[in-house]
């Protein structure tokens, strides 16, 4: 075999894999709305997403508190999450020694790599009982789960964030100092800008490791079928849903389409988010 | 460092090489006798060999476990496995063949499929309250209140003056059922209420809430208090005599031709011997 042969065949096992990784997409995408589409059908599309009850007796599946409590989780989160991040990053780029970052950074990442639910354990045994002793009973509540997530996104986006910082080029730093600008003047006004786009890729995928964790968010969370009214109020996500109820779902029942259905909608979430997040990075590459 | 290297790799193959050699030899010790009692069958020593796998609610789980013990004592070739995930699961997974014995705290509905549901034992479901809960006995009247929202602290039914967790279970578990049936008939539980999926969650979340409230089967009561109904203490005596008054039966779910292994299995169960076990174990026995 001549070496154009075998450029000409690996070009088509490459064009495969990525064919494959699209047919996993379309197939996915397809299996959801499949099943997730005739709850829609079977619950009226407006029922679904504002009913506020949720009930196999009754065959009625109304995902409002769902939807609601996967959004305050999200944005509570996202709220302390991305600023304290964004803090951190810009001390490890910017003003820690350089043996300080050598430490902060493995940390870092071995906290990226903390299985959630090891987040979702830690939230029951340690963060719920203080809650309830402190605030008030349950305990389970929105409060927890925020502050789980709250852990678990950090690592996320200061390690994202912290890359697009080093990236800035050099020159623009010391051109600011050289201008006679102050440390802080320089973060401000010319490294922040000029990182502006990574740093919101990182704030927008802290949203998506957020709004798709269901596991360490059942454990704190209460699972209650209410639209919680204050932060120690306990609630229930689209994902806790599916994760609390998908194993005693019978099959082609109108309950396991309507699990389907919070899949969709999360679908959504996602879609939406990445969307704003590609369209953000690839403003910053023209700028 | 090179030789300490050495030294453990050496060690862990000479480790894994006699880990392998056993395997090896219980492997062939376990077939020849197998095959042994195959051929030696006569009429008293009936053998069953293979895997027997169950799975389904949590509430069967404690006695489905002290079951399998003494059958895979008698017959030592068998092996009888255990998976929990909640009483729809046991009846999904049994249809779909991928369990030969389903677990259910309740029937087998008409519209899953034509599975056989077989009673094994009968359980209560007892309501609980943190130990340090100092209410003595509620009436069914008031269980039913606290759980629709109606009454929302404990002040109200003669406790501290503290809000009421209400602890309840995902939608398709067979205590839930139950529960649901018997004290709230029509009407629905709170929206407020917590959802957890097993007996053991609702149990290990009482422990440690004062304030909370939840039913779990009767082998659950463990570092909790469970309350008397009605001035009736919940027991063993009470549930099996009625006059406690939330009782179901557990049920072992088959395909409708089970194997000779299953079907020997479940005529353990239920004989006299079986039903001992039962009562053994915090369950109540069947009415023979």
């Amino acid at each position: 075999m001549n070496k154009k042969t075998i450029e000409q065949t690996m070009k088509w096992v490459l064009l495969g894999t990525a064919f494959v990784s699209l047919l996993i997409l379309v197939g996915i995408i397809y299996f959801i709305f499949d099943n997730g589409f005739l709850a829609f059908m079977e619950n009226g599309l407006w029922n679904f997403l504002f009913g506020q009850k949720w009930s196999l007796a009754d065959n009625t599946f109304g995902a409002l508190p769902l939807i609601i409590g996967s959004i305050y989780v999200t944005v509570g989160s996202i709220l302390v999450a991305a600023p304290v991040s964004i803090a951190i990053a810009v001390f490890m780029t910017n003003i820690a020694p350089h043996f300080l970052r050598e430490i902060v950074r493995p940390c870092i990442d071995l906290l990226v790599g903390i299985p959630s639910v090891v987040y979702g354990l830690i939230g029951m045994v340690f963060l719920v009982p203080l809650i309830r002793e402190h605030l008030g009973p349950p305990g389970y509540s929105l409060l927890a789960a925020i502050t789980v997530l709250i852990l678990m996104t950090i690592p996320t986006i200061v390690s994202v964030s912290e890359d697009t910082l080093r990236a800035v080029p050099t020159k623009y730093k010391e051109a600011s100092l050289a201008l006679g600008a102050t440390k802080w003047q320089t973060i401000w006004h010319v490294i922040l800008p000029a990182a502006k786009s990574g740093i919101i890729s990182a704030v927008i995928l802290g949203v998506g490791r957020a709004i798709g964790e269901a596991m360490a968010i059942y454990m704190v969370i209460g699972n209650s079928f209410s639209i919680p009214k204050s932060l120690i109020d306990p609630s229930r996500t689209l994902t806790s849903n599916i994760v609390g109820q998908i194993e005693e779902a019978a099959l082609g029942s109108t309950h396991i389409h309507a699990l389907f259905g919070c899949g969709i909608i999360l679908l959504l979430f996602v879609f939406v988010f990445n969307s704003i997040s590609f369209t953000l990075s690839k403003k910053g590459v023209q700028a | 460092m090179n030789v300490r290297w050495n030294k453990i790799v050496s060690l862990v193959a000479v480790l894994s090489f006699v880990a392998g050699i056993s395997l090896v030899t219980v492997g062939c010790g376990d077939q020849s006798s197998s095959s042994n009692a195959g051929a030696g069958t006569t009429e008293q020593e009936i053998t069953y060999s293979g895997i027997i796998r169950e799975a389904g609610s949590t509430s069967v789980l404690p006695i489905a476990e002290k079951f399998a013990l003494a059958f895979m004592d008698m017959y030592p070739n068998l092996e009888i496995t255990y998976t929990g995930g909640g009483s729809s699961a046991g009846v999904k997974q049994c249809a779909a063949g991928t369990v030969d014995i389903g677990a259910a705290s309740r029937e087998v509905k008409i519209s899953e499929t034509d599975l056989i549901s077989i009673p094994v034992a009968r359980d209560g479901v007892a309501i609980i309250v943190n130990e340090n809960n100092p209410i003595q006995g509620l009436t069914i009247e008031q269980v039913t209140k606290i759980y629709t929202g109606e009454i929302t602290n404990w002040s109200e039914v003669g406790g501290n003056d503290l809000q009421i967790t209400v602890y309840g279970r995902e939608e398709g578990s067979g205590t839930r059922d139950c529960f649901d049936s018997i004290v709230l008939k029509k009407l629905s539980v709170s929206p407020t209420a917590l959802a957890k999926k097993s007996n053991g969650e609702v149990q290990i979340g009482i422990q440690e809430d004062a304030s909370g409230i939840g039913y779990v089967s009767l082998g659950y009561i463990n570092g909790v208090k469970a309350l008397p109904l009605n001035d009736v203490e919940c027991s063993i005596a009470t549930c099996q005599d009625g006059s406690y008054p939330i009782v179901r039966r557990l049920y072992f779910i088959t395909q409708t031709i089970p194997s000779d292994a299953v079907n020997a299995f479940l005529n353990f169960c239920r004989s006299e011997e079986g039903q001992k076990i039962v009562a053994d174990n915090g369950f109540v026995p069947l009415v023979h």
